[in-house]
């Protein structure tokens, strides 16, 4: 770790013997219900990350909400946080479910889950248009270029030319999640690798504090269905290939920042107080400049190598509920005679049609 | 369910065209401005007192193609389409022909000059108007000419008939919102039409109309799709997403339209609702849905191609019993069908919308005070029954204007339906679960995501579950709920809106039907009592339908179900649902894209009663 941060540290120390987070919780209480996925899924270490960066967070759980579509991947909400509100919807169809959630109360953390399938096959309209609206969503894409749950179909994010056992070659050029994503206007686009913790514990706090959509390609291997070191989506290509752009590190609000030996390095000011800060290893990336982006993206395609760390992030475009301009109290939380009209109100619109 | 019973009405049949009872047919392209034109003569009519309707028949199309526009008069308050013309205006070159054919025999044509006019008739009468020249001389800018041309049948007619000038200067006012200016240039050329009018047209005897009383003061000329959002507004909506699609667009745009002076907290100046046009109809559902289990009453509205792609939303709001609103504004089917053209064709698909066993609340509103009055307590269902629920309108209700009550403003609390709040977690000492029948009405009790209580959680899916919401492929889970659902549908049968019933003492013919044909159905029965002929009607406001329909059917010899589709679709579900009675039942469906004419339902009628005598 290039930075520390004195208070947390202090903090931790003092913590150690109870293992409590800030809110006074252990980690147990993060967890959720036994997963049902095959033994060493990439997505069961995901869903343990999500439970770290929750706890250390200090996340009040009964203030999230974890949605999610159909597949493996989406299963997994079951898997984390067990004290908030999941609800695994329709193949695709996570992104206008969340739309929904998140305008009732916009106070919510919503946290997507997607596949590959989910998200660049069935659902990428969904996850366009919600991209597009700067829906205020941790969109997590658990991509392994299969199909698992229907047993090892090609997803739009398989890579041209690979094999599958019962499909044979695929011919067709993948659809880049982070791609997609930034074209659509995305304001965080992330990639990170199942197997890399460290990394992708970072990156998923950079999202929760993130004020518009977060989207995490999260490149995590199919043990069962696609983990041909062939695939671009196999531990061990992961592994062998793996660029990151920065190493990360991210400082919460409520922690006291001190940064030492920390040369190139990039702090980004996060929307609740707190800061991602990115040691360079590609001294030319700057995370705000979206052409820059572009070129990473293109080059990690061009020279197929699994560049990840956070490429894009924009804190100044107004979030969907932002521009929708809504009460403060979430509209789920206001009393009735603030969801109707006055008496007055309502006659003079009835004055109008006399 | 009210049950009144009276003498049979007396009126004559088919009687001949008097004051304030007759039919005007305007002929014109759309895109030419003639909806603000038919808008100011209806406007003009109703404020004059005379019950009236106006059917716009429009194309699927921006400019150009032809559309007409049908007002009826009637001064005894029949407010079904008239299908006999009196009156033909004719604007339109194209269909000319066709639209003089259209008068009755001593009826009127009145047409623009300026079009080719062949095959003259003997029995009708005839009058060119000068438009063009009339336009000229009133010297407007050329980018006005044609919107302002359809004033001068405007202008010729009230010359014709006897409207009030005064009432169409204020109803072009009321038109374009006080803006005195508009209003003004479109008033000049009514005014010089009348001028030209008066020299050149006769009164005719029966073609006129008098400003009378007793039937619409304190009413108000809305559609139906302004009293839906309007409804939704007043009752609680905190989302409606939508996709356009026609005859729905207007209501997700009156929503937009009303709610600010309706929804604007004045605390803080800031909305209370969100209107959000959805990428497509399954996003626009999948809003709906989301917002619904997170405890806002949120609708979309739409029309059939709508639900076909809502389907599989559908589904999951039934199972996983979700708080929905779909409000499907019903036009022509199968497929793209004819978009601008009304009909009852959704009413299956619907009440079953998506696969395997699945069953919705479906509302009928027949009029704009029930279409703001199901507007609201759709809601209330949907979060009572934590279910989708349908409320099914048609583009003749939902687009064109119509006479109604005006809408009453309500404080009852809502019914938010079984929620748990965390002080109710904390007194049951977090036990509970999702999906368990508690109270036997098969509503199980429901927490809401954002609720500070660490056991409020549950997992919601659309796979198979337990009491508790965990996955389950048990056949004995799998059952339970089934059967937890077939009760709560029970319980929906009780609690949605009961059917409306008039009797009729010695009647032993009913009819039922729904929607928008209440008044073709009524027209129908007083003309079937003046032949001697009494029925018994009830009109169905929702599936499932309750005790009080069997009992109609029971009471009854014969029972014609009257709907606007083909295949008889009321019929099959109440012939499913009364399989006992269903030979008693007679389908009388029709689907041309024509609102139902009070004509054709008492002569079918008349007609089936005949056949089984012989």
């Amino acid at each position: 770790m290039s930075t520390r941060t004195k208070g947390a540290a202090a903090a931790r120390r003092a913590a150690r013997p109870a293992k409590t987070n800030r809110i006074g919780l252990e980690k147990t209480s993060y967890r959720g219900r036994p997963s049902t996925l095959c033994k060493g899924c990439g997505h069961d270490s995901i869903s343990q990350r999500i439970v770290n960066a929750a706890w250390e967070m200090g996340l009040d759980q009964t203030q999230v909400v974890k949605l999610s579509g159909i597949g493996c991947s989406s299963k997994t909400p079951a898997y984390y946080l067990g004290w908030s509100h999941g609800f695994n919807s329709l193949h695709g169809r996570m992104p206008s479910v969340a739309t929904g959630a998140i305008i009732a109360n916009a106070s919510l953390e919503v946290i997507g889950v997607s596949g590959d399938g989910d998200t660049a096959s069935i659902g990428i309209g969904q996850f366009k248009h919600a991209v597009r609206r700067n829906l205020p969503l941790i969109y997590i894409v658990e991509n392994n270029g299969v199909y698992g749950l229907t047993k090892g179909q090609f997803s739009a994010t398989a890579d041209e030319g690979q094999f599958l056992k019962y499909q044979g070659v695929n011919d067709l050029p993948p659809l880049d999640i982070c791609m997609e994503a930034l074209t659509a206007n995305a304001t965080f686009v992330a990639r990170s690798f199942a197997g890399d913790p460290k990394q992708l514990e970072a990156l998923l706090k950079a999202a929760i504090n993130h004020r518009g959509i977060a989207v995490l390609d999260i490149i995590s291997p199919c043990v069962t269905f696609n983990n041909h070191d062939t695939s671009t989506k196999s531990y061990g290509f992961g592994r062998a290939n793996e660029i990151r752009l920065h190493d990360l590190n991210f400082v919460p609000a409520f922690e006291e920042i001190e940064i030492e030996d920390y040369e190139d390095e990039v702090e980004v000011e996060l929307h609740d107080g707190g800061s991602i800060v990115l040691k360079k290893i590609d001294p030319d990336h700057d995370p705000k400049d979206r052409a820059a982006a572009y070129n990473v993206i293109q080059r990690s395609l061009d020279e197929q190598k699994l560049i990840t760390g956070l490429l894009y992030i924009n804190e100044e475009e107004p979030t969907l509920t932002e521009l929708l301009n809504l009460t403060d109290t979430p509209l789920t939380q206001l009393p009735d005679e603030k969801l109707r009209p006055s008496r007055e109100a309502l006659e003079g619109v009835m004055a109008t049609l006399a | 369910m009210s049950v009144a019973v009276r003498e049979a009405p007396v009126v004559k049949p088919d009687a001949p065209a008097a004051v304030n009872d007759f039919a005007i047919n305007v002929a014109t392209a759309n895109g030419s401005g003639s909806q603000t034109s038919n808008g100011v003569l209806l406007r003009a009519l109703f404020k004059m007192g005379i019950p009236i309707n106006g059917k716009n028949l429009f194309p699927s199309n921006i400019q150009g193609l032809p559309t007409w526009y049908i007002i009826r008069l009637s001064k005894d308050g029949f407010l079904a389409r008239r299908e006999m013309t009196d009156i033909q205006v004719c604007m339109n070159g194209r269909t000319v022909a066709e639209d003089m054919e259209r008068a009755v025999a001593g009826g009127i044509v009145i047409y623009d000059d300026s079009l080719p006019v062949a095959n003259s008739r003997k029995d009708v009468t005839y009058y060119g108007m000068p438009v063009k020249d009339l336009v000229k001389e009133a010297g407007l800018p050329h980018a006005l000419r044609d919107y302002v041309a359809n004033m001068v049948y405007v202008g010729v007619l009230a010359e014709l008939l006897g409207i009030e000038p005064e009432e169409i200067e204020a109803a072009l006012l009321h038109h374009f919102e006080g803006k005195e200016k508009a209003a003004g240039l479109n008033m000049e050329m009514v005014e010089r039409a009348i001028d030209w009018a008066s020299g050149h047209v006769v009164q005719h005897e029966g073609y006129r109309v008098e400003r009378m009383t007793g039937f619409n003061e304190g009413k108000i000329l809305v559609d139906g799709n302004t009293a839906g959002a309007l409804g939704a507004l007043a009752g609680g909506l905190s989302l409606a997403s939508w996709y356009p699609i026609t005859p729905s667009s207007s209501l997700a745009e009156s929503i937009e339209k009303y709610a600010p002076a309706l929804r604007t907290d004045p605390d803080t100046d800031k909305a209370t609702v969100a209107v959000v046009q959805a990428e497509d109809e399954l996003a626009a559902i999948g809003m709906v849905v989301g917002a619904g289990w997170t405890g806002a009453r949120a609708m979309t509205c739409t029309s059939g191609p709508g639900i076909s792609l809502m389907s599989e939303f559908a589904g999951l709001a039934y199972f996983a019993e979700v708080p929905a609103v779909i409000w499907d504004i019903q036009r022509m089917g199968p497929s793209t069908g004819l978009p601008t053209r009304t009909s009852q064709g959704d009413i299956l698909a619907s009440y079953y919308l998506g696969h395997g066993d699945t069953r919705h609340v479906v509302l009928f509103p027949a009029n704009p005070a029930e279409c703001f009055e199901f507007g609201r307590i759709a809601f209330d269902l949907a979060e009572e029954l934590q279910t989708l629920v349908f409320v099914l309108s048609d583009l003749d209700l939902g687009m064109n204007m119509h006479i109604s009550e005006p809408f009453e403003f309500s404080d009852a609390p809502f019914k938010r339906g079984k929620v748990l709040s965390a002080e109710d977690l904390e007194e049951r000492q977090g036990s509970w679960a999702r999906y368990m029948d508690v109270d036997g009405d098969g509503v199980a009790y429901r927490t809401l995501p954002g609720t500070r209580h660490n056991m409020a959680a549950y997992f919601t899916r659309g796979t198979g579950h337990n009491e508790y919401g965990y996955y389950s492929e048990r056949p004995d889970d799998w059952e339970q709920n089934l059967e937890r659902l077939k009760r709560k549908f029970e319980t929906a049968r009780q609690m949605a809106p009961g059917p409306i019933l008039d009797e009729v003492d010695g009647a032993d013919v009913g009819i039922i039907s729904l929607g928008s044909n209440h008044d073709g159905v009524e027209e129908a029965r007083a003309r079937l009592a003046a032949t001697g002929l009494p029925t018994n009607y009830l009109r169905l406001r929702a599936l499932p339908i309750d005790d009080s329909v069997r009992s109609f059917i029971e009471r009854n010899a014969t029972v014609f179900v009257v709907e606007a589709n083909s295949d008889g679709q009321l019929h099959s579900i109440l012939t499913t649902e009364e399989p006992a009675q269903a030979l008693k039942l007679i389908s009388m469906a029709k689907c041309d894209g024509l609102p139902l004419s009070a004509r054709y339902i008492a002569e079918q009628v008349q007609q089936a009663l005949e056949e089984e005598r012989i």
